[in-house]
């Protein structure tokens, strides 16, 4: 006898279930709180916030744990939340050369003003498991040092200054905002290094190997990294001045790259950029190199077919959550498109049966 | 009723859905770009839909969500739950009784009216794409009218198979003008496309809405020689002798003995209600 | 500004602005999908002199997302006041503009007005033209939304059949008077009658 699949609604409300018993596990085991999250998964949580395009740790702590420490998951959790907030206004650009920095670090000068801060990095750490993690001891503190209190200039403008790079102009124009207006090609450098801030780190970073490894190199020195927080200022209009309305943590690289020159201008370097929320290191570097070698056309440079210089191919393949949703999609019934291929297939291969069969038929008679 | 807004979208969200649903309808068949919001379901899951149901509804509406022609698969409850949570509109299984039907991948049987109106979900609504991966140049195509690769890629189906190998999400050309996805439906569908109904198409991924106001014409593409056939599986339904409807092909046992039922599941149930009975019929109601 | 224009400026708005304007969305809808059938649209109290009808059109498809060009004939300082309260929509030239609000004189020349590219042919003006009726059709249209064909009164038939001519392109009219509007796209023949 046959029973249509009925009762989906009580499925789904018994999966759900489950799946709350399964990301609490094993009660014994004291629960997760938000500030432990927040406070020492700080990079998942600075990726949550980079790639969800909100900066809110307590939110993004709070998206991990719901999402059992699936980050492409805590990620969807804060966009479909950033969608349902009204939009007040807008900041002023941020100056990230007034940036407090806790690393700084350049690859083509030894030294410069501000120094090289090295931070709290992973760079020079032996990958070593220690073990002394998992008796839970406390860990030691570091010495400080009084801070920089005068800004840390860019190390582009040093370059600037002999016109060896290429300057960036000022502009009033508006950036592009590809959450409120549909992505069109092509698309201006604004709307591209928003997708790319947003954008899904593994992809950004498979983009950016690739132009290492020779399709569409583009010979990229870190000119600078630097990490730390920002004012973040808002015009008010009653009061007809700005103010600090908050911080954000900020990665911000630079690359320098190589540039042949054309007919029109000399030999000069060429600037990528990266800029993404919280300390997110690689990210900010990948997204400075898929940056640069985006801007080809711009710059008079062949289009050599690599990956990363389409920018159609880059760009709408960039963000997890359309990719991730629409991969697992497949999941979904599809019976319906199914059964219609399943009778094609059956009506082309019986056709094919009874040609084969006149043939032979034929060649019989023959 | 919950915290959230109407519908769940902001109203400027909705706002921007609704001018791209009228440009979509005085354009029918062109696909109008629009800033897709995230909804709180993964893109490919119907969020383009979604986003047009809820720029469409209003609190008297009475709303039905379909999913392969069945309002009780998992995705047709999650949507349907969805809007009962936040827009507090009635829902119903019946075709004849909703004015606003969101459907994945089927049009119902029942004939629609002048007082309702169709929303479909739609994963790629560019009818091209697979012929030319690129937007911008599938833009231009639909620009120039040059659908040739589109004819050429059909007929290339007849020379190899003997027959036109699409078998959903068949092209059609809207008002003579442009070439459209009706989304994954089956080809058997198509006709149906002139319909009475308003006839919208989201598609979240993609940011890309459409519409078919009613009455229009909507022809599929084909070749003088080899006409357009609407196909389905030839038999009837096995549980309420329906021969005109879609059907789903189900396998009973490990023998491989197989079923053949209305893939319209409101459909089959308001026929065996007024006494149709196929035969398995009888078993299946003891 | 006074106390009175103040009152004025807030006053007129959606009471509830969700439902009014998915009602409204849906009178807006059925008659562009419907070209010349007419619908009840209300919901909106603009300033004296625009119709309801139009003040409801505003209210449901404007913000500050889009430019409205306001005809000589309706601009007014308690309108640009009223429209900036509730919409943030921008007044804008006729050639920038998403929205066009006014009579049919004053609106023209009808070739000013954006009519959309080759390739995106939605980015073109929607004319919210306020008409005195719907009484005495003038014209008869056909095309996609229509069974057979559908009568309506049209300021100018022959303008409106050019606009047509320019299928894909062309500009879209929403017809308001009273609590009524009815739609006229790119997409409509017209045929005037004699
Ligand atoms: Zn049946």
């Amino acid at each position: 006898m046959y029973v249509a699949v009925k009762g989906g609604e009580r499925a789904i409300d018994n999966a759900h279930a489950w799946l709350a018993e399964e990301r609490r596990g094993d009660t014994s085991v004291a629960e997760l709180s938000l500030v432990q999250i927040r406070e020492q998964l700080a990079l998942a949580v600075n990726r949550v916030m980079a790639e969800g395009s909100l900066f809110d740790p307590d939110l993004a702590a709070l998206a991990i744990k719901q999402s059992r420490g699936d980050l492409i998951e805590a990620i969807f959790l804060i966009r479909a939340y950033r969608t349902t907030l009204p939009r007040f206004g807008y900041t002023l650009p941020v100056d990230t050369g007034a940036m407090a920095c806790d690393r700084r670090i350049s690859a083509t000068f030894k030294d410069a003003p501000g120094g090289q801060v090295l931070g709290p990095t992973f760079d020079y750490t032996h990958r070593l498991l220690d073990f002394k993690l998992a008796a839970e001891g406390e860990a030691a503190e570091a010495p400080t040092s009084a801070p920089r209190t005068e800004p840390t200039p860019h190390i582009t403008e040093f370059l600037q200054g002999e016109d060896i790079i290429e300057r960036e102009p000022m502009s009033e124009a508006q950036p592009g905002d590809l959450t409120r207006e549909p992505m069109a090609f092509p698309a201006d450098r604004s709307v591209r290094l928003q997708s790319l801030t947003r954008g899904d780190e593994g992809f950004i970073l498979g983009m950016a190997y690739s132009t290492q490894r020779g399709y569409a190199r583009n010979h990229a020195f870190v000119g600078e990294l630097r990490i730390g927080t920002v004012a973040v200022e808002m015009e008010i209009p009653e009061l007809g001045f700005a103010i600090k309305i908050g911080e954000v943590e900020l990665t911000e690289c630079e690359t320098v790259n190589q540039f042949k020159g054309s007919k029109t201008v000399p030999p000069q370097f060429t600037r990528g950029y990266g800029l993404v929320f919280g300390q997110s290191e690689r990210k900010s570097i990948a997204m400075a190199l898929v940056d640069r070698a985006l801007r080809w056309k711009e710059l008079g440079e062949d289009n050599l077919g690599a990956a990363a210089q389409d920018e159609e191919f880059v760009l709408s393949h960039s963000d997890n959550i359309q990719a991730t949703g629409f991969l697992e999609h497949i999941k979904l019934p599809h019976y319906v498109d199914f059964q219609s291929e399943l009778e094609l297939v059956r009506k082309l291969r019986r056709e094919a049966a009874e040609a084969v069969e006149q043939m032979a038929a034929k060649e019989a008679a023959e | 009723m919950s915290d959230y807004n109407f519908a769940y979208l902001d109203e400027q969200t909705k706002r921007m859905i609704r001018r791209a649903i009228l440009k979509g309808l005085a354009v029918p068949g062109y696909q109008v770009p629009f800033a897709s919001r995230e909804m709180p379901m993964p893109y490919g899951w119907g969020t383009g839909g979604v986003q047009v149901s809820a720029a469409t509804l209003t609190p008297e509406d009475t709303f039905k969500v379909i999913d392969q022609g069945a309002d009780d698969t998992t995705n047709a409850v999650s949507i349907r739950k969805f809007f009962e949570r936040t827009a507090g509109v009635a829902t119903t299984e019946e075709t004849e009784k909703a004015s606003v039907i969101q459907t994945r991948h089927r049009i119902p049987e029942a004939e629609l009216t002048e007082d309702q109106i169709l929303v479909y979900q739609v994963p790629i609504p560019e009818p091209l794409r697979f012929l030319e991966p690129r937007e911008t140049e599938t833009r231009k195509m639909h620009a120039l009218q040059e659908y040739g690769l589109m004819h050429v890629k059909l007929y290339e189906d007849i020379s190899q198979h003997g027959a036109i190998a699409t078998s959903y999400a068949y092209p059609v050309k809207v008002s003579d003008r442009y070439v459209m996805d009706p989304s994954p439906i089956p080809k058997f569908d198509n006709p149906k496309m002139e319909m009475a109904a308003i006839q919208l198409f989201g598609a979240g991924r993609e940011q890309r809405i459409y519409a078919v106001p009613p009455y229009t014409s909507v022809v599929s593409l084909d070749f003088e020689d080899y006409p357009f056939e609407a196909s389905k599986a030839d038999h009837p339904c096995d549980l309420c002798a329906a021969e005109d409807s879609y059907l789903d092909e189900v396998i009973l046992d490990d023998a491989g003995n197989r079923m053949f039922v209305c893939s319209d599941t409101d459909y089959c149930r308001s026929r065996r209600e007024a006494g149709h009975v196929g035969r398995l019929g009888e078993e299946a109601a003891a | 500004m006074n106390q009175m224009t103040d009152n004025a400026v807030y006053a007129g708005g959606f009471s509830n602005p969700p439902v009014a304007s998915a009602h409204a969305f849906r009178a807006a809808m059925n008659a562009m999908a419907r070209p010349g059938m007419v619908q009840e649209i209300t919901g909106a109290t603009p300033p004296e002199g625009i119709s309801l009808a139009a003040g409801s059109l505003l209210l449901t498809l404007c913000d500050p997302e889009t430019g409205v060009f306001l005809a000589p004939d309706v601009d007014s300082d308690a309108l640009r006041g009223w429209l900036t309260f509730h919409t943030g929509a921008p007044i804008v030239a006729a050639e920038e503009a998403d929205f066009a609000l006014g009579g049919w004189d004053a609106l023209m020349p009808l070739d000013r007005f954006p009519i959309g590219t080759a390739e995106y042919p939605d980015r073109s003006t929607t004319l919210i033209v306020e008409v005195a009726g719907f009484d005495a059709p003038n014209a008869t249209l056909s095309g996609p939304g229509i069974k057979d064909t559908a009568q309506i009164a049209l300021p100018d038939p022959a303008a409106c059949a050019g606009n047509a001519m320019l299928y894909p392109l062309g500009v879209d009219f929403f017809f308001t008077s009273g609590t009524q509007v009815a739609a006229l796209p790119r997409s409509t023949q017209i045929r005037a009658e004699a």
